[in-house]
This record gives C-alpha cells, sequence and structure tokens, in this order.
C-alpha cells in the first residue's frame, strides 16, 4: 500500500486547502519603511520608547549580523531573501497598547473569533475588563493569552491574577521598559547576538513578544498562551520570547501561530531564550500552522526560528514538544544546554509536510551538567512532494559524567514523491555517558494494516489507528488544550476520511 | 632535488609537476584531479570553511610534512598465500608476489575508472594526480578465482597512492584480503574501484594495522548490479589518522552490500570511517554494523549515510553503530544519516555510546571473577561480536589475531 489516499486527503485537508486561517483582516496599519538600515532599527526602538542600552545591543547586532552570511547547510531550498524588500516594523495603528482587550479594535478580535484559537473562549476574553477583574475561576484551566499581531503585542489577559502570585506575563517591549533589569540581565544570554544569521536579524530588529518571570518556589496558576498572526503584507514576524523561572518555579507556555494566505513568501524569523534555576521547569509547546503555501509551493511562510534553553540549576528542566504542520520552510531547533547537575531536556516533535513543504528540524542537546538526562523523541511524516528533516546533535563534555541520552527517530512516508531524512550528529567525550540512538523510516506496514482489518477496522480506521500511534508518543506530551488542537491539525485525526 | 622541500599541499603538486609526462594514463584527468587539489587542498590544513565530510577529521599534521617517492622497503612479514600482490611504497613489487591469472599492474594498464570524484573529494584528487601503480584484477564471468592477498608495506618518509580497479564478472566469485602495514611515518592514499556484475560475490576483507606514525587515508568505490554482493569488513588498529571512506551504489535490482567494520583505538589515534550506501534501484539490501573500542585519547569517528533513490522500492537498510569508551579521555563522534526518496522502504539505523555495562560487570563479579578479568572478557565479547560479519575462515582468523593482539597491548 505506498499511497493511501484517504490518508493523502486528510494531510490534504489540513495542510492546504484546509487552511482557514488565510484570511486577512484589513486594519490599519502604522507600517515602517521597508528596508533595513540603522535608522530601522533606531525607528523600532523610537517607537517603543526603549532605553539607550536596547537601541545599542540592537546595533550590535546589526552590526554582527552585517558580517554574517546566510546559512544554507540545511536540506531547504528557497529563491533568495531581499532583506532590504522586508518591512521591519507594522504596527496596528489605533492603540499601540492596549490594556485590555475592550480597548483592542473590533477588527482584531474578530480576528481572533476567526481564528478560533486559542482565544477562542469568548466568555473568557468578555470578562476581560479591567487589570483588577479579570475574571480568572481557580482551578477552571483557564489559560492567560499574549496576543502578538504582526510586531505588535495587542493584549494580555489574566495578568492580575498572574501578579498576585508575582509572575510576570508581559509583551516584552513593555518588560524592557518596566523591567530593564531583569530583561538586560537575560536577554542575549541563551542566545548571543551573534549566534547565527537569523538570531542576529532578529536581535536587530525584533519588535514585540512575550515575556515571562516565575518567581523563586512559585508555580504558575495556569497556562501561558502567546498567540502569533502574521498580517501584513511583505512584513516579517520577528519575535522575541524570553522566559525566566527561578529556583522552583514551574510554568507550561504554550505558543500558536498563524497567517494569511498570500503568494509571496513571508519570512518569520523569531528567537526564544528559557531559563531554568535549581528545580525549576519550563515546559515550552508549539502548535506551528503558518500559512505552508499552495499545492504548488507559492507563497508560504518561511520559518526561520532559534529556540534555545539553559538549565542553569540542578535538577532543572526544560521540555519542548512541537507540532509543525505549516510553514512553506521550516528552519528550527529547540535546544537545551544542560548546564545544571542532574538537569534534564526534552524534545518531542511531530512535523508534518505535505504538497512542497520543506521541514528542516531537530534538536540539539548539550550536556555539560553532571548526570544531565536527555530524551528526543521526534515523529516526521512527509507527504506530497514535501521534503521533511530531522537534524539533531548530542553532545557530550567531558565535565558531563553520568550524562544519558535516548534519541527515536522516526519518519513515515505516504507516497512516492516525497523524502524523509534523519541527520543526527553524536558527539561523546564521557565514557559514563550513555547514549542511544534509533532512527526509523517506513510507510504503514502491511502486516499492521492487515492486523487490523483482519480485526474489522475499515482501511482508513486502520490507517488512522497506526498514524495516531505512530505520533502517540509526542501528542501525549502536549497540554489538553493543545492536543486537541494537534490533533485536528494533524493528518492524523483523519475525521471524514472514510472513502 | 631541490635543497627546501615544500610540505603539505604544495609538497604533493610539487612532487606532480616533477613527474609530469611521466605518470601512466590519462594525462587531462590528471590535470584536472591536480586543479581540484589544489583548490580543495589537505582538508584542515587549509583556512577557509571545513567541508561537512570532513567534519570531524583534520588532515592538518600533515600540512607540514614532506614525503618522498622512495626509500628502504620495510621488513614486513608476507602472508603465505598462492595468491599474493604486494606494493611497497606504492609500487609493485614483482619479486615479492606470486602469479596471479586476471592481473595487470595499473603502470601497464593505467585505468581510472568512473565511479570515482576527484572533483570532489581530495584524498581521490590528490590520488588520481599522483598514482603511479597500483592492481587492476579482472575476474572472468562464472569464475570463483578464491583468495587473493593484495599487500601494502608503507615505507617510512614516502607516499603512495596505488590505484586498484577491481572487476568481477557475472556469476564471479573473489575474496580480495587487503592488508596494509609499514615502519615510519608514510602515507597510504589508496582508491580502490569495484564493479560487481550480475550475481558476483566480492568479500573484501581490509586489515590495517599501519604504524602508529602513518597516515591512512583510503577510499572506495563500488558499483553492485543485479543479485551481486559486495560483502566488505575493514579493521582499523594503527595508523595515527585513518580515514576509510565507502561509497557504494546498488546499481541493479536485489544488490547486497555490506559494510562493516571494527576501529580499536589507542594512545592519540584518529580514526574515521565514512560510508555511502545508494541505493539506486529497487530490492536493494544494505547492512553495516561498525564498532569503535577507543583507549587512551584516542578519537574515533563514524560517519554513514543510507541514501534510498526515488524508484528504489522495496529497499531495506539497516546500519548500526556501537562505540565503547574505555578510557575518560577517548572521543567519539557518530553520524548516521537517513535520506530516502521512496515510500516503500524499511530503513532504520542505531547508534549507542557508553562504557562497559555495570550490571553485566556486576554479574560477572557476583561469580566471582576478578575486577580485571571481567573487564576483559566483556570487551573482548564486544570485539568477538564485531567481527561476526566475517564468514571467510582465513580472513577471520588474521583479524582475530591482529585483535588479540591490540587487545594484549592494552594490559
Amino acid at each position: 500500500m505506498p499511497a493511501d489516499s484517504e490518508t493523502l486527503d486528510t494531510v490534504r485537508s489540513v495542510t492546504q486547502s484546509g487552511y482557514k486561517w488565510g484570511f486577512e483582516t484589513d486594519i490599519e496599519m502604522d507600517v515602517a519603511p521597508k528596508g533595513l538600515s540603522a535608522d530601522t532599527i533606531r525607528l523600532i526602538s523610537e517607537r517603543k520608547q526603549e532605553p539607550s542600552w536596547m537601541l545599542e545591543w540592537r546595533l550590535k547586532a546589526y552590526q554582527a549580523w552585517l558580517a554574517m552570511e546566510e546559512p544554507h547547510w540545511a536540506r531547504v531550498e528557497h529563491a533568495r531573501i531581499d532583506y532590504q524588500d522586508i518591512h521591519y516594523y507594522a504596527a496596528p495603528k489605533k492603540k499601540p497598547g492596549p490594556k485590555s482587550l475592550d480597548e483592542v479594535d473590533p477588527e482584531l478580535l474578530r480576528t481572533y473569533e476567526k481564528l478560533g484559537i486559542p482565544l477562542k473562549e469568548r466568555a473568557i476574553l468578555a470578562g476581560v475588563e479591567g487589570a483588577d477583574q479579570d475574571g480568572y475561576v481557580e482551578g477552571s484551566g483557564q489559560i492567560a493569552v499574549d496576543a502578538v499581531f504582526d510586531s505588535v503585542s495587542v493584549a494580555t489577559t489574566f495578568r492580575a491574577t498572574l501578579s498576585k502570585v508575582g509572575v510576570i506575563f508581559c509583551p516584552i517591549s513593555e518588560a524592557i521598559r518596566e523591567y530593564p533589569d531583569l530583561v538586560r540581565q537575560y536577554i542575549g544570554s541563551v542566545v548571543p547576538v551573534a549566534d547565527n544569521f537569523f538570531a542576529a536579524l532578529n536581535s536587530a530588529v525584533f519588535t514585540d513578544g512575550s515575556f515571562v518571570f516565575i518567581p523563586k518556589g512559585v508555580r504558575c496558576p495556569m497556562e501561558l498562551s502567546t498567540y502569533f498572526r502574521m498580517n501584513a503584507r511583505n512584513t516579517g514576524q520577528f519575535e522575541r520570547t524570553l522566559i525566566i523561572a527561578e529556583a522552583g518555579a514551574h510554568v507550561s507556555y504554550l505558543e500558536g501561530c498563524t497567517a494569511p494566505q498570500r503568494d509571496e513568501n513571508q519570512l518569520h524569523a523569531a528567537v526564544v531564550e528559557l531559563v531554568a534555576m535549581d528545580d525549576a521547569t519550563i515546559k515550552y509547546s508549539t502548535v506551528q500552522n503558518w500559512y505552508p503555501g499552495d499545492a504548488e509551493g507559492r507563497g508560504g511562510i518561511y520559518n526561520f526560528v532559534t529556540k534555545r534553553g539553559a538549565c542553569l540549576g540542578a535538577r532543572s528542566k526544560i521540555s519542548w514538544t512541537q507540532v509543525e504542520t505549516g510553514s512553506a520552510i521550516t528552519w528550527k531547533y529547540p535546544s537545551c544546554v544542560l548546564l545544571g547537575e542532574d538537569s534534564v531536556g526534552e524534545f518531542y516533535s511531530v512535523a508534518v509536510t505535505n504538497n512542497r513543504q520543506q521541514a528542516d528540524t531537530g534538536t540539539k542537546m548539550i550536556h555539560i551538567g553532571k548526570g544531565s538526562r536527555s530524551t528526543i523523541i521526534a515523529k516526521g511524516i512527509s507527504a506530497g512532494r514535501s521534503n521533511n528533516t530531522y537534524r539533531g546533535l548530542v553532545k557530550v563534555l567531558p565535565s558531563a559524567a553520568g550524562a544519558r541520552n535516548f534519541t527515536q527517530c522516526d519518519s513515515l512516508l505516504i507516497g512516492q514523491e516525497c523524502g524523509a531524512h534523519t541527520v543526527p550528529y553524536i558527539e561523546s567525550r564521557n565514557r559514563s555517558a550513555k547514549i542511544e540512538h534509533e532512527a526509523t523510516t517506513s510507510k504503514i506496514a502491511e502486516d499492521q494494516l492487515f492486523y487490523c482489518r483482519q480485526r474489522g477496522l475499515s482501511e482508513e480506521d486502520a490507517v488512522n489507528l497506526i498514524v495516531n500511534g505512530f505520533c502517540k508518543d509526542v501528542l501525549k506530551e502536549l497540554p489538553m488544550e493543545f492536543a486537541v488542537e494537534a490533533q485536528k491539525l494533524l493528518a492524523v485525526s483523519l475525521e471524514g476520511s472514510v472513502g | 632535488m631541490n635543497a627546501i622541500l615544500e610540505t603539505g599541499a604544495a609538497g604533493f603538486l610539487a612532487r606532480y609537476e616533477a613527474l609530469l609526462g611521466r605518470l601512466p594514463g590519462d594525462s587531462t584527468l590528471r590535470a584536472a584531479a591536480a586543479d581540484a587539489f589544489r583548490t580543495l587542498g589537505l582538508p584542515g590544513a587549509t583556512r577557509g570553511r571545513r567541508a561537512e565530510a570532513w567534519k570531524y577529521t583534520t588532515l592538518q599534521p600533515l600540512g607540514g610534512m614532506s614525503f618522498g617517492s622512495s626509500g628502504p622497503p620495510p621488513a614486513i612479514a608476507l602472508p603465505n598465500a598462492a595468491a599474493r600482490l604486494v606494493f611497497a611504497g606504492g609500487a609493485f613489487r614483482a619479486d615479492l608476489s606470486t602469479s596471479v591469472p586476471g592481473f595487470a599492474r595499473f603502470a601497464d594498464q593505467p585505468e581510472f575508472g568512473e565511479l570515482s570524484w576527484p572533483d570532489r573529494d581530495p584524498m581521490v584528487a590528490l590520488n588520481t594526480m599522483l598514482a603511479e601503480d597500483g592492481a587492476v584484477l579482472t575476474i572472468p564471468n562464472d569464475r570463483d578465482a578464491g583468495i587473493v592477498f593484495l599487500v601494502h608495506a608503507g615505507i617510512d618518509g614516502t607516499s603512495a597512492h596505488p590505484r586498484h580497479m577491481i572487476r568481477l564478472g557475472r556469476g564471479a566469485r573473489l575474496t580480495l584480503m587487503e592488508l596494509f602495514e609499514g615502519e615510519g611515518c608514510y602515507v597510504h592514499n589508496p582508491v580502490s574501484e569495484i564493479h560487481v556484475a550480475d550475481g558476483a560475490v566480492l568479500t573484501h576483507v581490509r586489515m590495517q594495522t599501519e604504524s602508529t606514525a602513518a597516515f591512512h587515508l583510503a577510499t572506495i568505490y563500488a558499483a553492485i548490479a543485479e543479485g551481486g554482493t559486495y560483502d566488505s569488513f575493514t579493521l582499523n588498529i594503527g595508523g595515527r589518522i585513518t580515514r576509510t571512506e565507502v561509497h557504494t551504489v546498488l546499481d541493479g535490482a536485489g544488490a547486497v552490500a555490506h559494510l562493516n567494520g571494527a576501529q580499536l583505538l589507542t594512545g592519540s589515534q584518529h580514526a574515521d570511517f565514512t560510508s555511502v550506501v545508494r541505493h539506486a534501484a529497487p530490492k536493494g539490501t544494505s547492512r553495516q554494523t561498525v564498532k569503535n573500542v577507543l583507549a587512551g585519547q584516542s578519537r574515533g569517528v563514524f560517519q554513514g549515510r543510507i541514501e534510498v533513490a526515488r524508484g528504489a522500492q522495496g529497499t531495506d537498510g539497516y546500519q548500526m553503530n556501537r562505540a565503547l569508551l574505555l578510557s575518560p579521555d577517548a572521543e567519539i563522534d557518530t553520524k548516521p544519516e537517513l535520506e530516502i526518496f521512496a515510500d516503500d522502504v524499511k530503513c532504520s539505523h542505531g547508534a549507542t555510546v557508553g562504557e562497559l555495562d555495570p550490571e553485566q560487570l556486576f554479574y560477572l563479579r557476583s561469580r566471582g571473577i576478578p575486577d580485571s578479568e571481567a573487564r576483559a572478557i566483556l570487551v573482548r565479547a564486544f570485539l568477538a561480536e564485531a567481527l561476526d560479519p566475517v564468514t571467510n575462515d582465513t580472513a577471520r582468523g588474521l583479524l582475530e589475531d591482529a585483535v588479540a593482539r591490540w587487545w594484549e597491548g592494552q594490559a
């Protein structure tokens, strides 16, 4: 059974024609002129009312970027990107910094309504009146949301509830003004300005993003979520996220993304930095559903993202979970630097590519601390004429005695025109470290199908079951709210695909 | 001879200039290879971006050395075999060899073949530029040629660039036992091209016990036709820096490739086993198990790629790399790659890195076996397993002796 047509259909419906987030919102925008220069950066910094150290930091990044070359080692192909043909700043014009959702342009609210995720809890959002009464009900499983529209954070919910326990959750532009010491201490500490081409670009021009600070011993009372949407034409989105979990703190953070359907490509170059102190835990989940382009590969987002977490403290833990279904090109390697003794890094990933999509994604686990452990589970599903690559590094330095890694990468191919690739790098310089890596590539096995069919399941239900099982190890890591969303996005939900 | 010797890449190029007009074979091809080598240089010895294929191996030490082409031959023990071809410092030694049917000297019958990429692989460019001799071995259809020994003796202060062409006709069989030995500091830079025709079987066993001051930089290209088998095993024990690069193409339906190996390293040795298995036709099978045992400050490298071309349906590929780190300063770098463009395939790879299993040690200790002996038993078991794929008794015997000698040297 080389290419099950129903499965293909489902993948197609999810990743192409089913891109129901492809609308554009007509909102008056404040847009900077196209092009990147020191002046553009000064303009961004000025609009954001940033302190001078931030501007200097940006300019330093810009200087570094000028000396760098666009990387081409990933298995992705694209037309040359003209970095001077992009607007580096675009903001909804009317109220650039609203304090509550009521102040937000109704057009924008309608946009979120259309998006359905994760702001779909309209009741919750309606409850957001002022800073003090944010309608949070203890134990109700509600989520605090920071919504970022093109370059600007438009609304953050539940801030009052969060501030009661000392949690700071706000747009990073606000954090730069309100908590400059915290930001200054940590920004660029995990991903230095000159880390790589796209990180340097982001450092120079990032416009907004989320800032999270969880103080010592606090378990964040709710899931935190950021919603990214790229709306304006010819813009790039360069958000920057910084999450700091002090000793014993615990936070679960969700990230979702969409963009309008367009013929041209748009650039998304984000940087995410996580810092975990002693016994702290950060769980970072992403459902990435940027516009993937059409069946012929026209349009779609170039998703070039640098995500890295530093497990600074003993027994700290950083866990990345990602479900990648969107973007024309994904170039993304959420990583963990395991400095703390007995620190833990995890990476759970499902990447689905279809049509002409290209995904080159994976992780890096750098073991420095004694007894540090990491787990990597990556599932790739390729369909259509897409290419899906897992690229990862497990590195054990001499100091990491007793380090432990387990890696499993599985690829599933649907159709004869796609490609699935696995490129793991394993480097060990400590004999007491134990590393295990395994990777498989296969189609849905005849005997598995036969087994299910024999027990009375339809062919499609059987495929459902098998593909669901294929991704289960990753999906179960997602918070409930996202797991539902992810299953919809994935080909594996397969609802209505029985032919 | 010039008073001042050029070193590194310049030294090799100077030698090429000096030999111009006297080298056998296609001079245009050599000139192109020289141009490529001038551009590519010795990996790691010239500035600029490192090629991904040479990520973990540098030939930087070669940059400051120069090598001649002749010297007094080393005293090595030759295998007592009916079919034996001996090359010392890259030159054929008729006096030490026996008569082997189907054999011709590269010097008399130069053939560069069509599988190699001198424009891409620096070591192949170097060989193509300087090759003076080698074995051209042709086994006719349906002939079982038994076992042939190909012995390379390294001479101190020289660099040797032998060029071999091995052709097996339809249904032919051959066991090719290659030995690499030598004394002092020298370079062995052989390039072999192998063609296995329909239904032919080549068992290729390579035993590298070079001097620990030597550089062993070997490249093998093999093409396997329908139903043919290329069954290879490489044991790397010697050498200061070793690079074994194998490119195999399964050209015909149902072709089989085995690229097994073991590397036993100590001191500051560095050995890199790099391989590419390309499934270009349907229903091919490839198997690869490479084991590294690393003592001292040695560094083992394994880079293995399985490629499945579009249309190569029914491919079955498997690759396993295991490393045992015996000392705190040893290092292993592993990069097993899968590149798949067909859906009806079964491909998997695995890699493990670790020290001796404490549970296994405990099991032995609990039965009254002293610690040092328990460790010895476990390492020997790991090594014995590495040799399992070699089924030819003669070859297996030689490999086991070499492994046993290595292990005795560690104690």
